[in-house]
């Protein structure tokens, strides 16, 4: 398998949905000629040209919307919203507009567009250009939300996204966009909703997605000296999120804690503890942990950052939690 | 066309009054000329994004009526399957792209569709009807960027009825629509909204504008609102002077006024005036028959079905 970054598999995800169905097209701000504020979008321009790939102005409610416009029109719009704090701006078109036209106009279309967007902190870039806001896109009924932590899935989780009939939020942590990993081209792994075990183990099971999955991965091997055999779920998709999966690891280990980059209030943990409260109760050897950021925006501070991000000794300190 | 919305708008109402459409419904009343028009100059393949207000634009546009009267009552067999309602009757078969509870929300998705319609060179054009309070809105402006800088194919129709909800729009936009549409190089104009020969004829010329030039067009229906914001609005922020004087002013009487020059123009206004109100009293018996939704159906309905491989 060849190894690449990140951000090129979905740049190579992109480029070969593109190649092969004449009616995708990209939007967002400096995704041609500029490459892409991240370059995940670099050379697809000139690939591709100025029909399928559109320089857009700086207009997030109105390209989201021209995405659901489109997509009736029968194209298949991608749309790069640059960090995903500005998805607020496109919330109408998103929240009312793309994740409703197919239930309140009783299934007559449906809105295949993908939103990609980047979250995360850890580049000092402040409180508006690091959020993690997944919780928020993942409470619409209409939507679903995805957030892949390697490139292989990050490749198959692009590609399940746009061949999804309905819209898909591709959640990309910024951070990882330079992380090399083997990509996996050949296997259709990767189905929306379908979570995976990045590391199997037997007493406890900790639950993440993106790149907090590789901050748990590094904890685990600390714990592994102290006798604890942690299992990690990677979640890959936030909504519909692998229920099955986790409840089945869950009644194996008996312990669980949930870790994201996103505060815990209200967030994506909250609903599956909550879930793990209701159905699975019984088989709990103790309370569900959970691990996130603080309830504070994300300060800008190298220093204030790093102890607002949940790193390996917060996880670490959530996995003995759970196991004391 | 006119007198069938406004005979459907007064079914409406008194349907509403009588407890049998639930929610609120927002009645063109007055209004009529402005759907009449701009529809009469297009294809059923060219589409349209509607408002709140957007009974008229749908029936105008050729949505089955007894499925209009289904859906705003509430059944199964709506054009939405009752899960829509008054304020988002959408008919995908006809170019209806939906209307919009959220003032200003189709605007965006209209131009997105002119881009489709450029894109897959089918000819057409995609219209964003919007109101006189939808001009405050900032996706109104990004989309008149976009639509310019791209040269799309996209209709802006502004059914300025002079109230944005409550209030008089002079209260909420600071600036004149043909000097905004200049200041994006668009080609606009302004017609007199009540006078329904007028509407289509600037349509015609503005369609055709944007076919051949493929440039988008603004073009401005000053019309009026004669009932509330909804159905039951008590109106107390208006003048009360305003409606009286604005009767000779109905597009409707001022139509039939036309049509009574000609010879056989009153008997020619008793027929429409028959043959819509048997069309509107069958449609709406159809839909008093018509069971109401199934809740499992609709949940079923929110994302789309995919099939096992």
């Amino acid at each position: 398998m060849a190894e690449t970054r990140f951000g090129r598999a979905i740049n190579q995800a992109i480029a070969e949905c593109m190649e092969k169905d004449p009616s995708v097209i990209l939007l967002g701000e400096d995704v041609g000629a500029a490459d892409g504020p991240f370059k995940v979008t670099r050379g697809l321009l000139q690939k591709f040209g100025p029909e399928r790939v559109f320089d857009t102005p700086i207009s997030e409610a109105a390209i989201v919307g021209a995405a659901i416009g489109a997509a009736m029109g029968g194209l298949k719009p991608i749309v790069e919203v640059m960090f995903m704090d500005f998805i607020t701006l496109a919330l109408d078109a998103l929240a009312n507009q793309a994740a409703k036209a197919r239930f309140m106009f009783g299934g007559q279309c449906s809105i295949p567009i993908v939103v990609r967007t980047p979250h995360g902190g850890g580049l000092s870039a402040g409180a508006q250009h690091s959020q993690c806001l997944e919780a928020w896109v993942a409470h619409v009924p209409g939507l679903k939300v995805v957030c892949p932590s390697t490139p292989s899935d990050a490749y198959g989780l692009f590609k399940a996204a746009l061949a999804d009939p309905d819209p898909v939020v591709f959640v990309e942590n910024k951070a990882m966009y330079s992380m090399a990993g083997e990509l996996d081209t050949g296997s259709a792994a990767c189905s929306i909703g379908s979570g995976r075990v990045a590391r199997p183990g037997r007493d406890v099971t900790v639950v993440t997605y993106g790149a907090s999955v590789h901050t748990v991965l590094a904890a685990t091997q600390d714990l592994a000296g102290n006798g604890i055999d942690v299992e990690v779920v990677d979640l890959r998709s936030i909504q519909p999120w692998d229920k099955e999966m986790v409840f089945s690891s869950v009644s194996r280990t008996h312990r669980v804690v949930i870790v994201h980059e996103a505060v815990l209030e209200f967030g994506v943990g909250a609903e599956i503890s909550a879930r793990i409260g209701e159905d699975l109760f019984d088989e709990l050897d103790a309370p569900v942990v959970r691990v996130g950021a603080p309830f504070m925006p994300v300060p800008f501070a190298k220093s204030l950052e790093e102890q607002y991000t949940p790193g390996v000794d917060a996880v670490t300190a959530g996995i003995l939690k759970v196991t004391a | 066309m006119m007198v069938l919305i406004r005979r459907t708008e007064l079914q409406v109402g008194k349907l509403f009054a009588d407890g049998q459409i639930p929610g609120s419904v927002h009645l063109c009343i007055g209004q009529e000329a402005v759907p009449a028009g701009i529809m009469s100059a297009l294809t059923p393949e060219d589409t349209i994004t509607s408002t709140h207000r957007g009974h008229g634009h749908v029936i105008a546009k050729g949505t089955d009526l007894a499925g209009f009267f289904k859906e705003i009552m509430g059944r199964a067999g709506g054009v939405c399957g009752g899960r829509g309602g008054s304020m988002h009757v959408a008919d995908m078969s006809v170019g209806i792209l939906g209307a919009n509870g959220i003032v200003g929300g189709g605007i965006s998705i209209a131009l997105g569709n002119a881009l489709a319609h450029r894109l897959r060179r089918t000819g057409k054009i995609a219209v964003a009807i919007f109101g006189d309070g939808a001009r405050a809105e900032g996706v109104f402006h990004e989309s008149l960027n976009i639509s310019s800088l791209w040269g799309l194919p996209l209709l802006f129709v502004c059914e300025n009825n002079k109230w944005a909800e409550f209030s008089p729009s002079s209260r909420h936009f600071g600036a004149d629509l043909g000097k905004l549409a200049e200041a994006f190089g668009l080609e606009h104009a302004q017609v007199d909204g009540n006078d329904v020969a007028a509407v289509s004829k600037a349509a015609e010329a503005a369609v055709a504008s944007i076919r051949n030039g493929g440039r988008p067009f603004v073009l401005e229906c000053v019309t009026l609102r004669l009932r509330g914001h909804y159905e039951g609005d008590p109106q107390k922020y208006r003048d009360p002077a305003e409606l009286p004087g604005s009767e000779g002013n109905d597009p409707i009487a001022r139509a039939a006024e036309v049509m009574r020059a000609f010879t056989k123009g009153e008997a020619e206004l008793s027929a429409i005036e028959e043959r819509v109100a048997l069309k509107v009293e069958d449609a709406v018996r159809q839909a008093k028959d018509d069971p109401p939704p199934d809740f499992q159906d609709a949940l079923r309905g929110v994302y789309t079905a995919v099939r096992e491989a």
